[in-house]
């Protein structure tokens, strides 16, 4: 696993689309008018809606080639968000990921892997408009099963 | 309703408090996020994960909990969200979500942000830093 560290996918552009800020908003219980109503968007400072900051979640970020985690079984300990500025609705963002570091620890549930795995957006000129990471913990039994 | 930036060291954001947590909570979560891991939705898969029942998405009440600063979208925005999953949330769960502010560097503010369940016990765990325009 060590030697997927530095390993990223290619950009693939995504587009903060109407409907899915809409839905995901809905999801989380934050139906703000800011998110929702166009007009209040078109006034706001933004000139624009906005997403909510989680929403990056929803983007595609590619694939990294030689990383094959199934979801099944891995925890995830932590998610740390960072932000240039709202994402804007109808607006192209531009996603990679890549995986910035690989640890193990042993604890409670045995040998455990520590994988950080950075999901990044950019605009089309290549500014970050957000960088993140997620720290997704590999238990001893989910690496014994998918002998990572 | 308070300016954000009116706000000084020790003092609360209003408190949040979530109906409680439902089977289709989960299930629009999973459609509107993309995250079909089967152990939020389906009772048999998360028993066979070795839960006691499914389990909220973190990143669902995550979501949440950032709603707590969204009606001050003119004076800012959350510039640093960083979350540690402390508990698992199950069906049924009164989520409450708070937020306090811990320290101010001028258009920088820092809070705690958290959310307990019906014991108090904290699910979720971490920092806010909110710019200020």
């Amino acid at each position: 696993m060590k030697e997927m560290i530095g390993k990223a996918s290619k950009k693939v552009k995504n587009t903060v689309e109407r409907g899915a800020v809409k839905k995901f908003a809905e999801a989380i219980g934050d139906v703000n008018p800011i998110y929702l109503d166009e007009e209040v968007g078109k006034n706001s400072r933004y000139g624009q809606n906005i997403a909510p900051p989680t929403f990056a979640r929803v983007f595609d970020y590619g694939i990294i080639e030689g990383l094959n985690l199934p979801n099944k079984g891995l925890i995830h300990g932590e998610q740390i968000y960072h932000y240039e500025r709202p994402l804007l609705v109808g607006e192209d963002v531009y996603c990679y990921a890549q995986v910035s570091d690989y640890y193990e620890k042993s604890g409670a549930m045995g040998n455990m892997g520590f994988i950080v795995l950075e999901n990044n957006g950019e605009d089309k000129d290549g500014n970050t408009i957000f960088t993140s990471k997620s720290i997704v913990i590999l238990t001893e039994a989910y690496r014994k099963v998918q002998q990572v | 309703m308070t300016k954000i930036a009116e706000l000084y060291v020790g003092d609360a954001l209003n408190d949040i408090q979530l109906n409680p947590v439902s089977r289709i909570d989960l299930i629009k979560y999973a459609g509107a996020s993309g995250d079909f891991n089967p152990i939020h939705t389906i009772d048999e898969e998360a028993k066979k994960a070795g839960l006691p029942g499914i389990i909220a998405h973190g990143m669902w009440t995550m979501g949440n909990l950032a709603k707590l600063f969204t009606n001050y979208y003119e004076e800012g925005f959350i510039q640093d969200y960083s979350i540690r999953f402390r508990g698992m949330v199950f069906l049924n769960d009164v989520i409450t979500l708070k937020a306090e502010l811990k320290e101010r560097d001028e258009s920088l503010l820092k809070f705690d942000v958290l959310a307990v369940n019906q014991e108090n016990k904290p699910v979720l765990k971490g920092n806010v830093v909110y710019r200020l325009y």
